[in-house]
């Protein structure tokens, strides 16, 4: 998909730079922004590992599990199909615990593990369960307490104060998740995605 | 505000894992290195974006854009520079990352448009990559709700975050 994105971005400035006689600019614009690009990487380095060291701390510390705690009530009531006790619902709280702290490197090996829990509870293999489309739209809402990286770029950028983020991050990202839920569990009951099962 | 809350992790985060009995500067030193690692390897990516929309940019393409879609997305309060980065989010981390870089980059780390990408950066997810990956483990095949939901919710955090960023850092336009 990003193949064609890619390849649309291309040629759409081509004929645009042709329309506004721009081309020599759009020309210009391959090697400089070829120069920006590993720049811009240098100057985000320093920062960037410094936030993931720190963060590395923090998950030494035992944050993920102080917040998987908080999130287990809460997930035994949106996954009712999932017993409390099946090993789905602990990984499905790891990885979520994860992700809000942008920990994806910890969080996908625990998500995929996850996923290969629910499907020991699918009865009809090929068929996405409601409790897989509830996580992974769950997982796709990604609701953020520390945007990481995020603040980084914006740090890298000259920004005077990088952690304003965090609340509108924070706002912004409960609305998703909240909307991912709803929609989700509205969707379910729609025939025209149960008719795989007749 | 910020300047306490950034001294909180900054002092923080390191005094309660003392307090927790960890090595503090060991573990620092492996997430650091990951982190480094991490960032090396988004150099490829990164190219491949910013070249794109370097591209897109000189072109006009942009300019072109804003006297069509301007009025439009100024009614609901997203600058157009943004747009680039909601389009291409449910495909790619990293080259949505390249194009936040990019537009922060452009147009300053305290700038209006650069906090509302970061919101929206973070309130988003890579919906198609996620779902592929995480229904591949398991052989799905008919994914039924899956995506819709996952792209209403995308779609919900990027109207969200123009929200939010309107109330919070309207100062800032």
């Amino acid at each position: 998909m990003l193949n064609i994105i890619w390849l649309l971005l291309i040629c759409t400035s081509v004929v645009f730079g042709v329309i506004n006689h721009q081309l020599d600019a759009v020309v210009a614009a391959v090697t400089i922004s070829a120069k920006v690009a590993f720049e811009l990487v240098l100057g985000l380095t320093g920062i960037m590992v410094f936030w993931l060291g720190l963060m590395r701390i923090a998950e030494a510390c035992g944050l993920v599990q102080l917040i998987a705690k908080g999130l287990r009530p809460i997930l035994i009531r949106l996954f009712p199909e999932v017993p409390a006790e099946h090993p789905a619902m602990g990984e499905m709280v790891m990885n979520m615990s994860a992700n809000m702290l942008g920990l994806v490197n910890a969080a996908t090996p625990l998500g995929l593990k996850a996923m290969k829990s629910l499907e020991t509870l699918n009865t009809y293999p090929g068929i996405a369960t409601n409790p897989m489309c509830t996580f992974l739209a769950i997982n796709t809402s990604s609701i953020q307490l520390i945007p990481v990286s995020a603040m980084a770029y914006l740090a890298a950028g000259g920004g005077m104060h990088p952690t304003d983020i965090i609340g509108s991050g924070l706002l912004a990202s409960t609305c998703s998740t909240v909307a991912a839920i709803i929609a989700v569990k509205l969707l379910a009951r729609l025939s025209c995605f149960n008719k795989v099962y007749s | 505000m910020s300047t306490l809350l950034f001294l909180l992790f900054v002092v923080g985060i390191p005094l309660y894992g003392t307090y927790k009995k960890i090595n503090v500067f060991d573990a620092f030193i492996s997430g650091a290195k990951q982190g480094f690692e991490t960032t090396i390897g988004i150099v490829p990516h990164l190219v491949a974006m910013l070249v794109a929309i370097g591209m897109l940019r000189a072109s006009g393409f942009f300019d072109s854009m804003s006297h069509v879609l301007g009025p439009l997305l100024d009614k609901i309060g997203m600058p157009v520079d943004v747009l680039p980065l909601a389009l291409i989010r449910p495909f790619s981390g990293s080259a949505a990352n390249g194009v936040l870089v990019d537009i922060i980059h452009q147009h300053g780390g305290n700038s209006y448009v650069s906090y509302l990408a970061a919101t929206i950066m973070g309130s988003t997810e890579t919906t198609f990559y996620v779902i592929a990956v995480y229904f591949g483990v398991v052989n799905i095949r008919f994914t039924r709700h899956a995506i819709p939901a996952g792209l209403i919710a995308d779609f919900i955090g990027i109207v969200a975050s123009v929200v939010v960023c309107h109330y919070l850092f309207g100062y800032l336009k």
